[in-house]
């Protein structure tokens, strides 16, 4: 096997790599498809009630997106549980980013007994489905008292299993032992030196873990669902627009409307960071 | 223990203070020794703790909390725990008929969501492999469903799965065939539930085995097409091996979050119920949990179905760990 005949095949098989007609057919119905959903509740949303139930349906968007807004805003307190979702999202998505990054970088660079045992027990709960403990979870949060506030809906994800070993894995590889040496020579402090090395050399995955969880408590239903009676995050606010107009028909330019203005606030960060969030995914990003 | 005899803290130590001699001096570098010794020795414990502390009030607390509640009976009433009634409440979850049919509406419905999830992502994991134009702009595009939240998702599809005016049983009704009664018909709820799923999680699923793709040596397909492979023979004798711990990755995953779906039964629910249709056609064994335990708040019959909804999943799990692995060691010959 000589090399450089290898890496000219490679070369030549690549430029015949390049896809015909029927990858980018395919590619193209399956983005389309994953498209039109969404694509469908802007059309409806921004239609009058009873346009939304015409057949056939209509195809381009309609004037009314306002008039749905202000109903919705009539029906649900929109800003509240938008304001409320983006404090929630924020907390434990810098919460888990913070502790995670220590976790992280503690289990990657640091000598300490139970190292081993300590990361095994981490990537275990990684796996445990923790949504099962929700009554106890309930009982615990009530024992508390604080049911129905913004910080029982925070406190389950305030940590995640995930995030301790996302940031080991990139610390391990990305932070050299020697610039932790060479810091601790200099005299600096642990936490100095974890300042001074870590942070910095982490910073790329740790906007992507911040992405992911603020992504994931945004997304979040069932645990608001239990830990909230009055307040509303963002999700919660969607359940209740959903059932208005029970008996009738559903409202549906009134709900799509308000699935349309909950998810703005994403799309515009898929906008801005689409790029982080398929990096991420492909670095070996779990299931939120 | 005497501090002096650690060579590689006296180096850090003398490195970093400079060489004094009178009394005062020697003592402050001591002090200063050990701080930096307890420093050493302490730190990596101290950054691990908020972790392992909230997890375990959280996290582990509420798991072993729930097997003590699955053994009493509770007053509803008071919210105080009543008598120890030993395996009461596993005996009434397994001989309840909703539970059984929400042990199996959940198993229906992860079968039609996580098969063809895993096939159509390879399929398109395996599109994106190919050298396209513009391949950022593809790989954002198929994640762009993503985004948009499960109840969000769950009431736009309610829109096209509405069983009067919904956009697909109208079309239906164009074409002069009949209407699904997609709230109604057991199985058929199913599918449109795993519609939904499938919709949000296969662009995500195909980026992950797009990137353990990616990771495949091109060599490998250099000597697979000088033994005469095609660009199928390829994909089954080169790709399919190659992702192996990723296929094992994801249906793992997939299988632990698809046993609990929760959002997508719920909503799809358009009366005020909400307890998965109204013969609980599509209730899932989480949804079961949630309906007993926070709404009727039987707490010990909620706790007993969430610990055997546990043992399902992972029975499941090991088992498509075990399928997996079998079949993509087949495919390797």
């Amino acid at each position: 096997m000589s090399a450089p005949v290898l890496s000219g095949r490679t070369r030549s098989r690549r430029t015949s790599d390049r896809p015909g007609f029927l990858v980018y057919g395919l590619l193209v119905a399956f983005v389309v498809g994953s498209a039109l959903p969404l694509y469908w509740s802007f059309v409806i949303g921004s239609h009058t009630k009873e346009t939304a139930d015409d057949f056939p349906p209509p195809i381009l968007p309609g004037g009314h997106f306002l008039d749905n807004a202000r109903r919705v805003l009539d029906t649900v307190e929109f800003w509240q549980a938008l304001a409320n979702s983006l404090i929630v999202s924020t907390v434990c998505a810098t919460s888990v980013v913070v502790f995670s990054t220590l976790a992280g970088y503690s289990f990657a660079k640091l000598r300490f007994r139970g190292r081993n045992a300590g990361m095994a027990f981490v990537v275990m709960t990684m796996a445990v489905p923790t949504q099962l403990a929700i009554v106890p979870l309930f009982i615990v949060m009530r024992d508390l008292g604080l049911l129905d506030t913004l910080a029982a809906v925070a406190l389950p994800t305030m940590v995640t299993a995930f995030g301790v070993f996302f940031m080991r894995q990139y610390l391990s590889d990305a932070v050299p032992d020697e610039l932790i040496e060479a810091a601790r020579m200099d005299g600096c402090t642990m936490i100095r030196t974890f300042w001074t090395v870590a942070v910095p050399a982490g910073r790329p995955a740790m906007a992507i873990l911040f992405l992911f969880t603020f992504m994931q408590v945004w997304t979040d239903y069932m645990w608001p669902l239990v830990a909230l009676q009055k307040t509303e995050t963002l999700q919660i606010a969607l359940d209740r627009l959903a059932l208005t107009g029970q008996g009738q028909t559903t409202d549906y330019a009134l709900v799509l409307a308000g699935t349309g203005m909950a998810t703005i606030p994403l799309l515009a960060l898929f906008v801005l960071a689409g790029r982080q969030l398929v990096a991420g995914i492909m670095q070996g990003a779990v299931k939120g | 223990m005497s501090t002096h005899t650690d060579p590689s803290v006296g180096a850090t130590a003398t490195a970093a203070a400079p060489a004094g001699g009178s009394a005062p001096d020697r003592r402050r570098l001591i002090r200063r020794h050990r701080r930096s010794r307890w420093d050493l020795k302490l730190s990596p414990y101290l950054y691990i703790s908020p972790f392992f502390l909230l997890f375990a009030v959280v996290g582990l607390y509420p798991l072993l909390y729930t097997g003590y509640l699955s053994l009493f009976d509770w007053n509803r009433a008071y919210y105080v725990r009543g008598e120890f009634v030993g395996l009461d409440n596993y005996e009434f979850v397994l001989t309840d008929p909703v539970f059984q049919k929400s042990l199996v509406n959940t198993f229906s419905i992860f079968v039609m969501s996580s098969i063809p999830q895993v096939v159509v992502a390879v399929a398109v994991a395996a599109m994106l492999d190919r050298r396209l134009r513009a391949s950022t702009w593809w790989r954002m595009s198929v994640l762009l469903p993503f985004v948009v939240a499960p109840t969000a998702a769950v009431l736009i599809f309610g829109s096209l799965f509405a069983d009067q005016y919904g956009l697909i049983n109208q079309a239906l009704d164009a074409m002069g065939l009949d209407k699904i009664r997609w709230h109604v018909d057991r199985w058929w709820s199913h599918l449109a539930i795993a519609g939904m799923v499938n919709w949000r999680w296969t662009g995500y699923n195909a980026l992950i085995f797009l990137a353990a793709m990616q990771a495949v040596p091109r060599d490998l397909y250099e000597a697979a097409s000088l033994d005469g492979a095609g660009r199928v023979r390829q994909f089954f004798s080169v790709t399919l091996p190659m992702i192996r711990p990723t296929m094992i990755f994801v249906i793992i995953t997939s299988t632990i979050g698809g046993l609990q779906i929760f959002t997508e039964p719920r909503l799809f629910d358009d009366t005020p119920n909400r307890e998965g249709g109204p013969d609980h056609q599509y209730m899932t064994s989480t949804l079961y949990i949630y309906v007993k335990g926070i709404e009727d708040q039987f707490y010990g019959r909620a706790s007993a179905a969430a610990w055997v909804l546990f043992l399902v999943i992972v029975t499941i799990a090991l088992l498509n760990f075990a399928i997996t692995r079998w079949a993509t060691r087949r495919s390797v010959a």
